[in-house]
């Protein structure tokens, strides 16, 4: 049991090395990474989350470096979704919400007062644990982020709506039926259709919610190897309860526990061979 | 007091006896308002009869109850409901979405909603008096005109409004604003918010997640609730007697009486709002007033009858739309 | 596009993107000051109901209580003593005028309480009905009907209660059976009518209630071998006590404000009696009978109607506000 088989993919290169024990004093300068190694996208320092007077995070510093895939992982309530949630600031929604520490995308503070909340979820795209289609066309769907954007032509939309689907391995499943209502599509459709939907709106960053928790063994098999595509050219979070599918797709592995950020390290290593006592206890299905 | 087997059962059967007492009036209570609303349609229709000729729906009012028509009312509720609608449906509509999704909980939101939900239960004669006051007669300001040049035409506007059109449809329209902003806040509540969710999350801002996504996923549920309550608003008699809106009246608002009225003159349309007019309900009480046994009886039966059947007609069309829609989306 | 996003590694990515900014930071856009002023419109919209109480508030108390140089209210006329205790109710007598509420209010209780005695233990038993007994395909007929009889005129009902009701089931029974005195406008038949009215009402507020009730409570019931009946009398219509106490209350508020059934059946006499045979006005029938004549404005008739506004006002007001406040306790002990 404590031994899982991690398949990476082998022609990676290398995975930043600064990762794990918190950097607290890096800045902007921390966007060229040092040592060549793959410049951190989104940089977390000290952060905490409270809900009312209820603190949810504390102190969680976690640096997360650009084109990979990190996936968080922990028992239910350990604050991994609320830490999800923080990087594009959908907790705004939720009143008396309050965050503390520095949360940076390409060095900037997104909590900064001056910051636009509509501008950085352009950048930073989101992916629900319950599929999420609008009820509308599938083309209607895809162009929604787009059309807020500005984007009106056609000649423009049906290209970008086509690349959109083709990245998100939907075209060609329907093609032939962008008319048709989003809701007549498979959960595992509907799926792969928001993350085509979040493409749309050209984000570096994508946060995904347990995106396949609610989906069938072959759908879910759809979702990694889609995001094992993604990954070359977006920078992926992704929560998820199944410590397999962490191990297959995530390069960097993070696991929270009641509201701390207990360890991060690279996926085969954290799996293999943890440094803290919790998280063994936890992988090892001693605990959760 | 001992609870001894026998008199158990005996206090069993007695109980089941209680029980099937207490269903039989609860189940008579109940059928007996069925059987009271086909009652008073029957007796309404047969009344009606002789008096259900296409001419009643042709004709203006008569002293005559065999030469006496509708078609005053008729005009008079039609143009009276489409303004209604067209003050309190985007006033209502925009009230609910800011309670519903802008508004925090705080004192002047709960403030708001308390004040709406008192205001509903407001006796609609009390509606009346402040149309009579704010609308009818401006608070008393002296009597003035304004003419509004529009090049192809003049349009008069009256100061006060008087008894005119766009003096009732602002009463009734203060009247309908509790219902229709307690409607479209049902109709708004019951929209996912995992939908409000992916649309902020692709970068939209409230606005273009409201009108784009929220908004009509509303709609069947407000045009639902607006139909009612405009439905109500054709039945009311009270506020619209109380402005003082005419009873005996024999031309439509604006002098529109007919089809080729409107072809001809199409600029009396702007004159529509600021004209007199009455309304179905207030010729039936009208009628019901007359000294004649037979306006009394028949002609206002027929009027009832008239009433009824566009009543029917705009609350089918209501059940419709939420049928049609509730098949197309679901969640 | 950023200095720091992707090279184009695959032909797709080459082709569109959306436009966007260089930074996160706000700058001003069109967009965003029209979404500020949606946000104000929109406040405003939410205001209207605000701005409307307070003009009614306004409206009834300029006529009958506020003083200006040169402005005498209605109670500066009369005094307050008078209204409320005075036994006539005499506008429109010239030279002998008298202006005591009591009929008026007298009038309104009658009709109010003879509403009362109808629709509440119909609403109350309908309620129990359709909740706890009816099948689904009754369901099906009664709810529909209900609503139907909800929704039909006010106008209508006075139709009924004067053509219908009066001539041919009152006067039969009351006249020719006891040999009772019934005026052809009489205080029963606009009662009744109301209370048909209103029992619509009732039923739909008290099944909500009803149900509201956990089912729980129920099943302990079952379990200990309560009947049917045994639960819905004993069990469920306690526990939602308060609930349909509030239903009651908005009921009754709403048949006190009751116009047009009453203006048409009950008549137009305002007289100090306890018999629902006799023709009376309610508050609201005269209201709506002195509009319908031209009342010069500011004369003391005319700003008795204020008075008598008002009075309604107050009175459905905290009926519906005490209504409320117990829903909203209830709701919140069973949630």
């Amino acid at each position: 049991m404590t031994t899982l088989a991690v398949p990476m993919s082998s022609a990676r290169p290398a995975n930043p090395s600064h990762i794990g024990p918190p950097a607290p004093t890096l800045g902007a300068a921390a966007n060229a990474a040092p040592d060549g190694k793959r410049k951190i996208k989104i940089q977390t320092t000290d952060m905490g989350f409270f809900y009312g007077t209820h603190q949810a995070l504390q102190k969680i510093t976690l640096d997360i470096p650009e084109r990979s895939v990190t996936a968080l992982i922990g028992p239910s309530g350990c604050g991994k979704s609320t830490y999800l949630r923080s990087l594009n600031r959908m907790n705004d929604i939720i009143e008396g919400t309050r965050v503390i520490g520095k949360v940076l995308l390409d060095g900037e503070d997104i909590y900064a007062r001056d910051v636009d909340v509509v501008e950085l979820r352009k950048r930073v795209g989101m992916v629900f644990q319950k599929s999420t289609p609008f009820p509308k066309s599938i083309f209607d769907n895809i162009a929604f982020g787009p059309r807020i954007a500005g984007v009106r032509s056609m000649a423009t939309l049906a290209p970008l709506v086509e690349q959109c689907l083709k990245q998100a391995a939907l075209w060609n499943e329907v093609k032939d039926r962008l008319k048709d209502s989003a809701l007549a599509l498979s959960g595992g459709q509907q799926q792969r259709l928001c993350i085509a939907r979040a493409l749309a709106t050209n984000p570096d960053v994508l946060l995904m919610d347990e995106p396949a928790s609610a989906l069938d063994p072959g759908s879910t098999a759809r979702i990694e190897d889609l995001i094992d595509d993604l990954r070359k050219n977006y920078t992926i979070v992704i929560v998820t309860h199944n410590m397999q599918q962490a191990a297959r797709v995530s390069e960097l592995t993070a696991f929270f526990c009641m509201g701390r950020l207990v360890e991060v390290g690279r996926t085969k290593q954290l799996f293999t061979n943890p440094k803290e006592k919790e998280t063994e206890d936890y992988i090892t299905g001693r605990f959760g | 007091m001992s609870q001894t087997p026998e008199n158990f059962s005996a206090n069993l059967a007695w109980r089941h006896r209680m029980g099937w007492l207490f269903a039989a009036t609860c189940r008579l209570a109940t059928w007996a308002s069925v059987v009271f609303l086909v009652v008073i349609l029957l007796v309404i229709v047969s009344r009606a009869w002789p008096r259900l000729t296409p001419e009643f729906l042709t004709h203006f009012d008569s002293y005559k109850p065999e030469s006496a028509g509708m078609l005053a009312g008729i005009l008079g509720s039609f143009w009276l409901i489409l303004f209604t609608g067209a003050i309190c449906v985007p006033i209502g509509v925009g009230a609910a979405i800011y309670l519903e999704e802008y508004a925090r909980s705080n004192w002047l939101t709960r403030f708001i909603q308390l004040n709406i939900s008192n205001l509903a239960g407001v006796p609609s004669i009390v509606f009346g008096i402040l149309g009579f006051t704010a609308f009818v007669r401006m608070f008393g300001v002296p009597r003035t005109a304004i003419v509004l040049a529009l090049g192809f035409a003049d349009v008069r506007i009256p100061l006060p409004f008087g008894r005119s059109v766009i003096a009732g449809s602002l009463t009734l329209a203060l009247l309908c604003l509790p219902v229709v902003i307690i409607a479209s806040q049902e109709a708004l509540r019951s929209v996912p918010a995992s939908l409000r969710h992916a649309a902020l999350a692709l970068g939209a801002t409230k606005w273009q997640t409201i009108s784009r996504q929220v908004l009509p996923a509303a709609m069947p549920g407000i045009l639902t609730g607006v139909i009612l309550a405009l439905s109500r608003a054709l039945g009311e008699t009270a506020p619209l007697a109380v402005l003082g809106a005419a009873y005996f009246i024999t031309f439509a608002p604006g002098r529109i009486n007919s089809a080729s009225d409107l072809a001809q003159h199409p600029d009396r349309l702007l004159q529509v709002p600021f004209d007199q007019f009455t309304a179905m309900p207030l010729q039936i009480y009208n009628w019901v007033n007359e000294q004649s046994r037979d306006f009394q009886q028949q002609v206002s039966a027929a009027g009832i009858v008239v009433l009824l059947v566009v009543l029917v007609l705009m609350n089918g069309s209501a059940i419709l739309i939420r049928q049609h829609f509730q098949r197309k989306i679901r969640w | 596009m950023t200095a720091g996003s992707p090279p184009p590694t695959t032909p797709a990515n080459a082709q569109v993107k959306v436009p966007r900014g260089s930074s996160l930071k706000r700058r001003f856009t069109w967009n965003g000051a029209y979404e500020k002023c949606i946000r104000i419109v929109l406040l405003g919209c939410a205001l209207v109901s605000v701005i409307t109480t307070a003009s009614i508030v306004f409206v009834l108390l300029y006529e009958s209580v506020l003083w200006f140089p040169g402005h005498t209210p209605f109670f500066g006329k009369v005094s307050l003593v008078e209204f409320l205790t005075a036994t006539q109710w005499t506008p429109q007598f010239d030279g002998n005028q008298h202006f005591g509420i009591l009929p008026l209010i007298c009038g309104t209780l009658l009709t109010t309480v003879t509403a009362g005695a109808i629709g509440l233990p119909m609403g109350l038993a309908s309620a129990i009905y359709l909740s706890e007994y009816a099948s689904p395909q009754a369901r099906s007929i009664l709810k529909p009907s209900l609503e139907l009889l909800a929704g039909i005129p006010t106008v209508v009902y006075g139709y009924i209660g004067l053509f219908f009701l009066t001539p041919l089931l009152i006067k039969p029974v009351l006249t020719g059976v006891f040999g009772l005195s019934v005026d052809g406008f009489n205080a029963l038949s606009g009662g009744i009518v109301v209370g048909l009215m209103i029992m619509p009402m009732v039923a739909s507020l008290s099944e909500d209630v009803l149900r509201a009730v956990p089912s729980s409570l129920r099943e302990a019931g079952y379990a200990l071998g309560a009947t049917k009946y045994d639960v819905s009398a004993k069990i469920i219509v306690p526990s939602a006590l308060s609930g349909i106490i509030a239903a009651f209350l908005l009921a009754l508020s709403r048949a006190i404000g009751e116009t047009m059934a009453v203006a048409i059946a009950c008549g137009n006499r305002p007289q100090l009696t306890l018999n629902p045979l006799r023709q009376i006005q309610t508050m609201t029938s005269f209201i709506v009978n002195m509009m319908k004549g031209d009342t010069p404005v500011g004369s003391i008739e005319y700003q008795s109607l204020y008075a008598v506004a008002l009075v309604l006002f107050l009175i459905t007001l905290t009926m519906n506000y005490v209504s409320q406040w117990i829903l909203r306790r209830y709701r919140e002990a069973y949630q």
